[in-house]
């Protein structure tokens, strides 16, 4: 790990109480599960998962957003919840997955993209707009629709906007829920390619969220995949894709359904279990769905091990 | 416009007929009384409290007996009916829109921090709406202006400090619809303070849900200012608020029902048009997509 | 091959006067074959599936040459025919597992009541084939779900109701709209793998509607991509990867990324611009502002043009213009 991580999450941890009726006793659900990272400045790291790993709850947690039950999250060195909202804007930035809902319908694009210079209240109102302007054209927008409200733009110009107004501070980190999952085929690209672009010329440090695996693949250097709130394997992108370790991992990505036909769609034997966080299994979480579970899972948790330096897994039969 | 990979949605569906037919006779009516309330006694050649005891209750023109110079005739004391009723159309929009106002700043604040903070700031603003509902809200009124005399500006105090309810609930509950998207968690990133969120984002998304209500409450105001002055606990005389003329008509009305008809229809048509105007607005919101 | 399961020719549909959103597309379907629609939003793909079921909107109307189910008129019938046949001889499974079921009624008075509707069974015979249908499709424990309420499924499971639901009468026709698009991906594979299996059982016509093209690629046997309403190309599946003929398609396949296939650090391919919205009466291909071999020719109307004997593409320029050229 380097020196200066850009970001770093400490044994992040969230629990909610949830009850299900008037006299139920409330139970305990723990959607992040001592999650820890490093990531390096400028790099990007991938986290993908199903519904229910807790990746959303995370988001949430290293945005400030939520506070966690235990664990700290780190951007330069301080610690994001000791920080006034506004200095935590000046470092870290999100982008979410729904354009539709992630723009106020009542806003003008100007003011939306604005709002972060605006809430910092330190810079003239000339020197806001020629910022706004300035990061719009970079997004490709045009500044003609800087007057118009989100509803009269298209989803992947609303996306745009989204990454506009992530980036007019020029934060250290941008947390990217599911960037790409509410949008067409043919413009998901077009979003991708502009977050790699200004990636490298505004040297950022990207946190990516996906269920979409080629994205992430795409996209990220290096890749978690989270599993009823905890990493249960990371490794670096080419490595973790080539030759992935833990049998979720496996699975995960066998099911993905390339654009190659006559290969028919795979069976990859998770069976019939939906993992609830309401419910985390003894031992490995992983285990009532694993293909090559033994006793030893059904009991023991899984101590992480590291194969190499920027690698992980979770599970006692990985080599 | 498309480029998003949900369901392709139906084109939303045009408001009928029926209901734009509405809303149209319903501005039309609020146009037309609110423009005589600004001006009418303007127009009108006769002052409203200037009596003639030699004119006593002569019927409106059409009627046999009648006198064109009074249009709508006279009342008990002799002063002009229609004089008099456009006055009275001013009192009725001033008391319906102030008490609004009060209620609606009150109810609003209430709702929205309820509903955005949650927890105990919630269950607060949960008990005062309960105990709000609680209060028979026309006793409650009878009896601050039985013990306190009648004025206009207690009027709409004691209406705009009872009225309240129905925004704080609905306040409440579009607050809480929106706290938790995503355009809220974006602008708390962008490092905005609790106060403008809530002015600049959240208020201007719930506003036009408001803005029903708000033409709801303001007939109601009106409804239950006529009530209180029909009962002499309203408006003091003379000031010729409408429900005060029905009450002071009701000792003539088997002779000359003229004087408590005219007041009635004027009311009935003004809270028609307030609420087919509530209507239309829900109509537009309900087809809105978001 | 005999007469396809389903023939649809010449189908418009157009909403409120002001939006065709289907223009005169035609393609078939036969038995044992799945025929997958596939394209962005706003294409038309679910209102052809609305107008073959009679399902669209007040304000939209549909006209063909020809629809039929297995030979029957559907265009002539009035509702009440169309009704006896819809979940009965051909059944659609929608998108949201979350709104397609009736939140207050038990999963197992749901899929009863198709049976009983459609057939006049019993009760008992009702349940007792909804129960083995939910064997079927893969549910654990049916006698139990049979009691529960949509909500406390998972999606995935209520897309198997959902598929059992539509199963019930044995309907020769299956259109599911975009059936596993709010799955996650492990799930989506089994439910995939079960209609396959279901259309080698039961011996299903499926029409797939999707904008997956990895999806298309392992799952249907022919594809037709829309366009803006128009139906741009159309060929079995390992044809249409192989070789794609149209603009659009090539764009569309290259904007795909393939795991383990990619190149990173280069920029991914992309359609530059947006679908437009097409009122009746357009002339000419409606993806000339998007397309990199357009000129003059491509505003007057659009040849249908042939690759091979069942592989057809709607343009104008020619073939041979574009061989050598990539797109994007």
């Amino acid at each position: 790990m380097s020196a200066n991580p850009a970001i770093e999450i400490r044994h992040a941890r969230r629990e909610f109480r949830v009850k299900s009726g008037l006299f139920d006793t409330a139970r305990r659900v723990v959607a992040v599960d001592d999650v820890s990272s490093s990531i390096p400045a400028g790099s990007v790291f991938g986290i993908v998962g199903e519904s229910g790993c807790g990746k959303s709850t995370l988001a949430r947690l290293i945005l400030g957003l939520l506070a966690p039950t235990s664990g700290e999250t780190l951007v330069d060195g301080k610690r994001i919840l000791d920080l006034d909202r506004r200095d935590r804007a000046r470092l870290i930035q999100p982008v979410f997955q729904d354009p539709f809902a992630s723009l106020n319908p009542r806003q003008r694009i100007a003011d939306i993209v604005a709002l972060p210079l605006t809430a910092q209240g330190t810079l003239t109102k000339p020197e806001i707009d020629r910022r706004t302007a300035e990061i719009l054209e970079r997004v490709g927008i045009s500044l003609v629709l800087a007057g118009r409200h989100p509803a009269e733009l298209s989803g992947g110009q609303r996306q745009r906007v989204a990454i506009a107004r992530a980036l007019i501070l020029r934060p250290r980190v941008v947390v990217c829920d599911e960037p790409t999952s509410a949008l067409d085929v043919s413009v998901q690209a077009q979003i991708v390619n502009l977050l790699a672009e200004l990636r490298r010329d505004f040297g950022l440090t990207y946190i990516v969220i996906s269920h979409n695996l080629a994205v992430v693949e795409h996209i990220a250097d290096v890749v978690a995949v989270m599993y009823l709130g905890r990493f249960v394997e990371i490794g670096e992108t080419d490595q973790l894709f080539r030759n992935p370790r833990h049998p979720y991992t496996q699975a995960l990505l066998e099911s993905v359904l390339t654009p190659e036909p006559g290969l028919g769609v795979p069976d990859v034997g998770l069976g019939d279990i939906m993992p609830d966080p309401a419910n985390i299994p003894p031992g490995c979480r992983f285990h009532p769905r694993c293909r090559i579970a033994v006793d030893r899972c059904r009991v023991e948790a899984p101590i992480p091990k590291f194969p190499s330096e920027r690698s992980m897994v979770e599970c006692h039969l990985a080599s | 416009m498309s480029d998003t990979a949900t369901t392709a949605t139906l084109p939303a569906v045009s408001g009928s007929r029926v209901g734009n037919i509405g809303f149209a006779i319903g501005v039309a009516i609020c146009c037309l009384i609110a423009l005589a309330a600004l001006i009418g006694n303007a127009l009108i050649p006769h002052d409203p409290f200037t009596q003639n005891l030699n004119n006593r209750l002569i019927p409106p023109f059409w009627m046999e007996g009648g006198n064109p110079d009074h249009i709508l005739g006279t009342d008990q004391i002799g002063r002009d009916y229609l004089a008099r009723l456009v006055y009275g159309a001013r009192i009725s929009l001033l008391i319906g829109t102030l008490t609004v106002v009060t209620s609606g700043l009150i109810g609003t604040t209430l709702g929205v921090l309820g509903g955005f903070f949650g927890g105990k700031v919630d269950d607060v603003v949960l008990f005062t709406i309960t105990c709000r509902l609680s209060i028979p809200v026309v006793l409650v009124a009878l009896a601050v202006v039985g013990l306190l005399g009648s004025s206009l500006t207690l009027v709409v105090a004691t209406l705009g400090l009872l009225l309240w309810d129905r925004f704080a609930v609905v306040a409440r509950s579009t607050t809480m619809q929106i706290r938790n998207l995503d355009y809220i968690s974006a602008a708390l990133c962008a490092g905005i303070s609790t106060p403008q969120l809530l002015l600049k984002e959240i208020i201007p998304n719930i506003a036009p849900h408001l803005a029903v209500v708000a033409t709801l409450e303001i007939a109601l105001a009106i409804l239950l200012e006529a009530a209180l002055s029909f009962l002499g606990l309203g408006v003091p005389p003379p000031l010729p608020s409408w429900g005060l003329m029905i009450a002071e008509g009701k000792d003539y009305m088997f002779f000359s029902p003229w004087v408590i008809f005219i007041p009635g229809v004027a009311l009935v048509a003004l809270v028609l048009g307030i609420n087919l105007v509530g209507d239309g607005l829900r109509d537009v919101l309900g087809t809105r997509r978001r | 091959m005999n007469v396809p399961l389903l023939d649809v020719e010449n189908l418009s549909v157009t909403f409120g006067g002001q939006t065709a959103a289907v223009r005169n597309i035609s393609f078939s379907v036969n038995r044992e074959e799945t025929h997958c629609l596939v394209g962005e939003s706003g294409c038309g793909k679910s209102a052809t599936a609305l107008a073959i079921m009679n399902l669209l909107a007040s304000n939209g109307r549909r006209s063909a040459r020809r629809l039929t189910l297995d030979g029957q008129d559907l265009l002539g019938m009035n509702e009440r025919a169309i009704a006896r046949i819809r979940g009965d001889r051909m059944a659609m499974i929608f998108q949201e597992p979350m709104t397609s079921l009736n939140p207050a009624y038990t999963i197992g008075s749901q899929m009863i009541e198709v049976l009983r509707r459609h057939k006049g069974a019993s009760r008992r015979a009702a349940v007792d084939r909804a129960i083995e249908l939910m064997g079927r499709v893969g549910i654990t424990a049916p006698e139990m779900r049979i009691a529960q309420f949509p909500h406390q499924l998972s999606g995935g499971l209520r897309q198997r109701v959902m598929i059992a639901m539509a199963l019930m009468c044995e309907p020769q026709l299956l259109i599911a709209d975009e059936p596993t698009t709010a799955l996650d991906v492990t799930v989506q594979a089994q439910i995939l793998r079960l209609l396959a299996k279901l259309k080698k059982d039961f011996g299903l016509a499926i029409l797939l509607i999707t904008h997956d093209l990895g999806i298309v690629a392992r799952v249907a046997d022919r594809v037709s991509v829309m366009y803006a309403g128009e139906l741009v190309e159309s060929a079995p599946t390992q044809e249409l990867f192989d070789s794609p003929q149209h603009p659009y398609t090539r764009g569309l396949l290259s904007c795909v990324p393939v795991p383990q296939k990619l190149r990173r650090g280069e920029p991914l391919g992309n359609i530059p611009g947006t679908v437009p919205q097409i009122a009746p009466g357009y002339a000419g291909c409606a993806f000339r502002s998007r397309c990199t071999f357009a000129n003059e020719s491509c505003a007057a109307d659009i040849p249908r043009r042939l690759a091979t004997p069942r592989h057809d593409f709607l343009c104008t320029r020619l073939p041979e213009v574009m061989m050598g050229a990539s797109v994007a």
